[in-house]
């Protein structure tokens, strides 16, 4: 958290406009929702379908190189769609207004350690919610980083590089951990809890058919090749995970992002949750491509105020956010993928020392509104 | 190990090649019609039959188990990108060779779906379908006279008769505005050329609505006859009404497109506990509607209260049905039709 509040020359009346203006865009988009829309995300679900098949086919003769290098590249590519651009934003309900059985958050799962279900609670419930609010948020260093100056230093968090490259390698173990809240529930008390012990046998049997599928049948599959696609299929995961890693870190730990403190969200209106989320979240730029294979997460902001609307509409509502962040004079994080994963790793390099803290103010906009 | 062992083990290992997805995802990218996949069809070809209607022909996938004359099929439609289920009758004869199936649908004003299908579907387009259904059929044995009483779109199941099965003494009387609407006009007068069937057109914007008191004078003999009767609720109602005052019910089968009666009350908030939405609903909307709305995924059918296709838990609280007016409260087990039953106070709908 910056010393300076960065909204603070707005009037709760001003934020509540602001509200207002996004609303109106929300609405617009929903209103134009249709055949274009729908038409686009089935185009990307049957890609992903036959680029995962090819590059699974292609894999089975990887004991030649070439097939090795394309079927571990395309598998890399199709499991980066399914957890992004597919997975993430089916699993958001962005697609449900579509009424398919077959394409919506309720049925949907992906290619993925966490199972849906689990990944949409602690995802789309807490996190979306409580966005970058210190004690609320677990994204805000996943529990095991610092990624504020107003996080508590901990001599664990020195460390804190190690544990970030770790868990890119690992991400989706990471996600699964972190959805099943493993820090808190593993005390011993909690250990034996029937609720979680459901679910973390839900996790073991998810595991249990990916580690299947990738490690164990796929190679044998390949026959003689079966070290080789052990090998593509390891790699795969592993770019899967570090790409989805950085394109998340990328969203709310780069400079220049803020940070809230627990009261600061109490009696909060529809404006100021807004606000929170365009305070609270970072964009990466970029070209189409590049936007697509984040799953358009790279429109974090737009993506944080409208986590339900279909991603493909987010670069057009860009343009209209931007321009209220340039109306109501407010930082709009932005920048190339290289620089937003430096800026966010410079972050973790720096935090996991300890600083002074710094005291800030945060106004109370509760009174304000009430006053005003 | 036998075939069928055999089968369902490869089938168990391709599963967890493809988990978590199922191998039929893949298989719908290239065959969706096929054998064991869930049933759809793809449309072939549209023929305008009046100026507001036309007739769909439909090539069923391969688990099509084939209908019963006069029987509805539910085909679920992407219109906007909205996947939209209704009913329609079956207007194609039981043993067409192609073992293509045809629906006529008739464009009602705001009506989302029959306008879609009317004025804007493409052949080529996939949609879903339900296996036929309907107790409006004709019996096993054959009736000596028969009588089809029908108006506007009512027409459609009984050319669904007319055309599967051939009667000594079949009698028509069918209303429509103007002899234009007629659909299946020019077939019908074939018939009436073939001397295989009477009919009479009663054009409501010149005669006014038919009285069912003209009957007598229109079908001398309709009492005797096994009637088929198809149309809006006021000619059904009239019907029931004029065939129960000559004691000769029996003889008559009626098809209804819209539930009769409204009945509402106060609404309730209402919970979607499986989606998690939570939300407001006034006493006369379907909870089915009021759960789409919320972007819930909701099973529908007819939505008129017949096909049960929209059966759901209802976990708390109380609905009531919009046609009787009944209140039915939750209990273990308990089920409502979505599509008839509004909020009587708060309720959770398991969806």
């Amino acid at each position: 958290m910056s010393a300076i509040d960065p909204t603070a020359h707005l009037t709760a009346e001003q934020i509540e406009e602001l509200g207002r203006e996004l609303d109106a865009i929300r609405d617009e988009v929903i209103a134009g929702r249709g055949e274009k829309d729908a038409a686009y995300i089935r185009k990307v679900i049957s890609a992903q379908r036959k680029l995962e098949l090819v590059s699974r086919g292609v894999l089975l003769f990887s004991i030649f190189p070439p097939a090795w290098l394309i079927g571990t590249a395309g598998l890399s590519v199709a499991k980066i769609m399914d957890n992004m651009e597919i997975g993430h934003n089916i699993l958001h309900g962005q697609w449900d207004w579509m009424r398919d059985p077959k394409i919506h958050s309720t049925t949907w799962e992906w290619d993925h350690v966490s199972p849906a279900d689990q990944w949409k609670h602690s995802h789309n419930e807490l996190h979306h919610t409580y966005t970058n609010v210190i004690g609320k948020d677990n994204d805000l260093g996943y529990g095991i980083m610092r990624v504020d100056e107003d996080q508590k230093w901990h001599p664990f968090h020195l460390g804190q590089p190690l544990w970030n490259f770790i868990n890119a390698c690992f991400f989706e173990y990471g996600i699964a951990a972190y959805d099943l809240e493993l820090g808190k529930n593993l005390h011993k008390r909690r250990r034996k809890n029937p609720e979680f012990r459901a679910r973390a046998k839900a996790v073991g049997r998810k595991i249990r058919k990916q580690v299947l599928k990738d490690y164990v049948i796929h190679p044998l599959l390949s026959g003689p090749s079966f070290l080789p696609t052990l090998a593509a299929t390891f790699t795969a995961n592993l770019v899967r995970n570090i790409w989805t890693h950085s394109v998340i870190m990328c969203g709310h730990f780069p400079e220049g992002v803020q940070v809230f403190e627990r009261r600061s969200i109490k009696g909060e209106t529809r404006g100021q949750w807004y606000l929170r989320q365009m305070m609270g979240s970072a964009n990466i730029s970029g070209s189409k491509a590049m936007h697509f294979m984040t799953g358009n997460l790279s429109h974090q902001i737009e993506h944080h105020l409208f986590p339900d609307l279909p991603s493909n509409r987010y670069a057009e509502v860009a343009v209209k956010v931007r321009a209220l962040f340039e109306k109501y004079e407010l930082e709009y994080v932005t920048g190339p993928l290289p620089k937003q994963v430096f800026s966010a790793w410079h972050k973790v390099f720096r935090l996991s020392l300890p600083n002074k803290k710094p005291k800030v103010k945060t106004p109370d906009r509760e009174q304000e509104l009430v006053a005003a | 190990m036998t075939s069928a062992a055999l089968r369902s083990r490869a089938w168990k290992l391709l599963e967890m090649v493809t988990t978590p997805l199922l191998p039929s995802d893949y298989l719908d990218l290239v065959s969706p019609l096929r054998a064991g996949a869930d049933l759809r069809g793809r449309i072939e070809a549209v023929h305008p039959e009046t100026g507001d209607a036309a007739t769909i022909v439909i090539r069923p996938g391969r688990g099509w188990r084939g209908h019963t004359a006069g029987q509805y099929v539910r085909i679920g439609v992407d219109v906007d990108g909205v996947r939209l289920w209704r009913a329609y009758s079956i207007t194609s004869p039981t043993n067409r060779q192609d073992g293509r199936v045809t629906i006529t649908v008739k464009a009602i004003p705001d009506g989302k779906v029959s306008n879609h299908l009317v004025r804007r579907a493409k052949p080529g387009t996939l949609i879903q379908l339900d296996q036929p259904t309907g107790d409006f059929v004709l019996p096993q044995a054959k009736p000596a006279k028969v009588l089809y009483l029908t108006a506007g779109s009512g027409i459609t199941p009984v050319m669904g008769m007319l055309r599967d099965t051939e009667f000594d003494d079949v009698v028509m009387v069918h209303c429509a505005p103007q002899p234009q609407d007629v659909i299946f006009r020019n077939e019908l007068h074939d018939l009436v050329a073939d001397k295989k069937l009477r009919l009479t057109e009663v054009h409501t914007d010149t005669d006014g609505m038919l009285d069912i008191a003209r009957l007598d004078e229109l079908v001398p003999d309709w009492a005797e006859r096994e009637t088929w009767a198809c149309g809006p609720a006021g000619l059904l109602d009239a019907a029931e009404e004029h065939w129960t005052e000559h004691g000769v019910q029996e003889r008559l089968h009626t098809e209804r497109f819209r539930p009769s009666i409204v009945v509402a009350g106060d609404g309730g908030e209402v919970t979607f506990s499986a989606t998690g939405k939570t939300v407001d609903a006034d006493g006369a909307t379907p909870l089915l509607d009021i759960g789409e709305e919320a972007g819930v995924l909701m099973p529908s059918g007819c939505r008129m209260g017949i096909c049960f296709g929209c059966i759901t838990p209802l976990k708390t609280g109380a609905v009531r049905d919009l046609r009787t007016g009944e209140i039915t409260e939750a209990e273990p087990g308990v089920l409502i039709q979505t599509c008839v039953s509004a909020a009587a106070g708060p309720c959770d709908i398991e969806r």
